[in-house]
């Protein structure tokens, strides 16, 4: 294993509300290898776009606070630059495609102004217009949009969701950045499209050698686009695996209850679901995170947080639960 | 066999906009048994949420004849008898817009007993109170307004008040498709309970083809306002026919092998699903089709029942003489 480009340790961020603090990450702690496809999977409301908006450090704050831990790109603790400094990284750095491509492309500009600007901001050297235009419709060329140059002149309302997506993936990878943050960016398309834009998505960053983050929460999308695989709940990480390993042999609890409460090809009903609701992040639970609602909850499940343990080398399996070992914190 | 509660034929509803006149239900046969569960899957602009609410009554056909226990009721919501809307009920996809914000859980579920006139002031009272212990929600919810309640919890209620009436037929618009898979499998139990307990029908209108193996009797799949195919759903998921349905299934992502076996062989698919103002001429799916033949761009496809229930309609299934035919021209 190499050094890793992008390292989150013990992670903690809290929003300031009326009623008092919501401690929503606590303790997040993942990293990502150079060219790595990592997946992050969770369930709405357990914090992984909290997390992935903290490295960019576009967490809105107020309310927002990080209130403690580190994220090193390359060794530099992101949490302590410069203005400039995070300036220089965003882009050409760490780039970021969001969930929703209506709210994330500024409706009153051509989708070539803004992909322009991006290469304009992104890019360390000073680029002529006429280099600036043809990168911009390289990248537009790249995601695979018919007539680029249509494209270029048109707004973002004359394209349908899909096409949006592809010039966000566009914008996303024109400065040639080392890591890309993927926030549900098929959320939002049909099934078809869907596959259509993740299988594109994959070849590009296979091509450009870019370390993903990929966020969801459909399971069967980590898997088919990542090679490891971190499942959060409630503010934690609990699991993460290479992917064949989490899939087959899923350990933790809140795992395994996603995995059976999903719906099947294969037929054989639907399983119960998981019992009870996400935690309440003012008051939540001290121990683990997920034991109000874990089957298989113990005594000490309730007082102490789970420490992060290894359970497997090859392939590597890493799991925060009191089923397997470890000790409290 | 069972009887048929619903006959939607030959169903067409037309909107005329000043950009041309949009084709969202063209032409549309199915039938709905006591008891049964018949999933109409497709993707958004398909016409499949028309097609309910053309049944519901929200919007007057444009054409065709919808049939509720052999009674017509093709004719305006206006004209329809306070029986007929008694017996058929609607769950919209979005809790948070269809629940009223500024009534509680009580008022909500006791509109519609005050409607059809059902029991006195003091019956209604106890019917709430009973439909809310039915979706498993505490009795002091009857004070709370939508808002103090969870995406799932809201949902929960406007099933409560779906079932309030006593219907015979339930439309579900996508009840699941805005919650989490753990809540979802919650949900889905739940309505598959009430389904074997009061023998309700249920129109269950999705984007999810593994959820549709798992709850429907038959699956039909719309595109571009036509259904295109339609079987049950073993036989659909066992020996899917139409280019499109083979594109759907091997667009989904899944999460084990044993799915993946599941799935017909990677089509990577093309193309976008065209406006409804401007369909294309003959088979509807022929700009995305990767069989297409020169004819598809000219003639019309008629369904074809390829085995017992098994209907598909696309021209590489040409209709012998002596196999029944229905009516799409």
């Amino acid at each position: 294993m190499g050094d890793p480009i992008l390292q989150i340790d013990d992670l903690h961020v809290s929003y300031k509300v009326y009623e008092g603090r919501l401690r929503v990450l606590n303790g997040v702690a993942l990293h990502v290898e150079r060219g790595q496809r990592v997946g992050l999977v969770g369930e709405a409301g357990c914090g992984k776009t909290t997390t992935m908006r903290c490295v960019l450090r576009i967490l809105q704050s107020p309310p927002g606070r990080i209130t403690g831990g580190a994220i090193r790109y390359r060794g530099t603790n992101l949490l302590r630059v410069s203005q400039g400094e995070l300036q220089r990284i965003r882009g050409s750095g760490i780039s970021m495609i969001f969930q929703d491509p209506v709210a994330a492309l500024n409706p009153v500009f051509t989708i070539g102004d803004q992909v322009c600007a991006v290469i304009r901001h992104g890019t360390h050297k000073r680029l002529t217009r006429a280099e600036i235009r043809r990168r911009a419709l390289g990248a537009l060329r790249e995601v695979q949009l018919p007539d680029p140059d249509r494209m270029f002149a048109s707004y973002p309302v004359q394209l349908s969701g899909g096409m949006r997506q592809r010039v966000c993936i566009a914008m996303a990878l024109a400065t040639e950045p080392e890591v890309m943050i993927a926030d549900e960016p098929t959320t939002a398309l049909d099934v078809t499209i869907q596959a259509q834009v993740l299988w594109l998505l994959d070849r590009l960053v296979q091509d450009h050698e870019t370390a993903v983050v990929f966020i969801t929460h459909s399971l069967g999308v980590v898997r088919e686009m990542s090679d490891w695989v971190y499942v959060m709940y409630a503010g934690t990480i609990v699991e993460g695996a290479e992917t064949n390993e989490l899939f087959e042999r899923p350990l933790h609890p809140y795992t395994l209850g996603l995995l059976s409460a999903l719906p099947k090809l294969t037929g054989g009903g639907i399983a119960k679901g998981i019992p009870g609701r996400i935690p309440d992040y003012l008051n939540p639970p001290t121990g683990c995170r997920f034991s109000p609602r874990c089957p298989n909850a113990m005594r000490v499940c309730d007082q102490e947080r789970p420490i992060w343990t290894r359970v497997g080398d090859t392939p590597a399996h890493e799991v925060a639960c009191f089923l397997y070992g470890g000790e409290g914190v | 066999m069972k009887r048929e509660i619903l006959v939607v034929d030959g169903l067409q509803k037309f909107f005329v906009t000043s950009r041309g006149t949009v084709r969202a239900v063209d032409r549309v046969s199915f039938s709905v048994r006591e008891g049964e569960t018949l999933g109409l899957v497709g993707e958004s602009g398909s016409g499949k949420s028309t097609v309910a609410y053309t049944v519901i009554g929200l919007h007057a056909p444009t054409g065709g004849r919808i049939l509720f226990n052999s009674q017509d009721m093709s004719t305006s919501i206006w004209k329809r008898s306070r029986a007929l809307k008694r017996s058929i009920q609607i769950v919209f996809q979005d809790p948070g817009t269809s629940l009223n914000p500024r009534r509680t859980v009580q008022q909500i579920l006791e509109l519609p007993l005050k409607v059809h006139r059902v029991g006195t002031a003091r019956e209604r009272k106890a019917r709430t109170v009973e439909l809310l212990r039915k979706v498993e929600l505490p009795e002091d919810y009857l004070y709370k307004a939508p808002h103090m309640l969870g995406g799932g919890e809201r949902q929960m209620v406007a099933i409560a008040r779906a079932l309030a009436t006593d219907p015979r037929l339930i439309l579900l618009d996508e009840p699941t498709s805005a919650l989490d898979v753990s809540i979802q499998a919650k949900i889905i139990n739940m309505l598959l309970g009430f389904q074997n307990e009061m023998e309700l029908a249920y129109l269950f209108i999705t984007h999810d083809l593994s959820l549709m193996r798992n709850v429907a009797t038959r699956v039909a799949i719309m595109y571009l306002g036509k259904i295109c195919e339609t079987a049950p759903t073993e036989e659909f998921f066992r020996n899917p026919l139409h280019p499109y349905t083979q594109m759907l299934l091997s667009s989904i992502p899944v999460v084990s092998k044993e799915e993946e076996a599941m799935r017909p062989a990677r089509i990577i698919s093309k193309g976008e699903i065209p406006s409804p103002v401007n369909v294309p001429p003959g088979c509807g799916f022929h700009t995305r089709c990767v069989v297409c033949a020169t004819r598809c761009s000219t003639d019309q496809p008629v369904m074809v029942e390829v085995e017992d229930g098994h209907f598909v309609s696309c021209l590489s299934f040409p209709p012998p003489s002596d196999v029944q035919q229905l009516p799409v021209n």
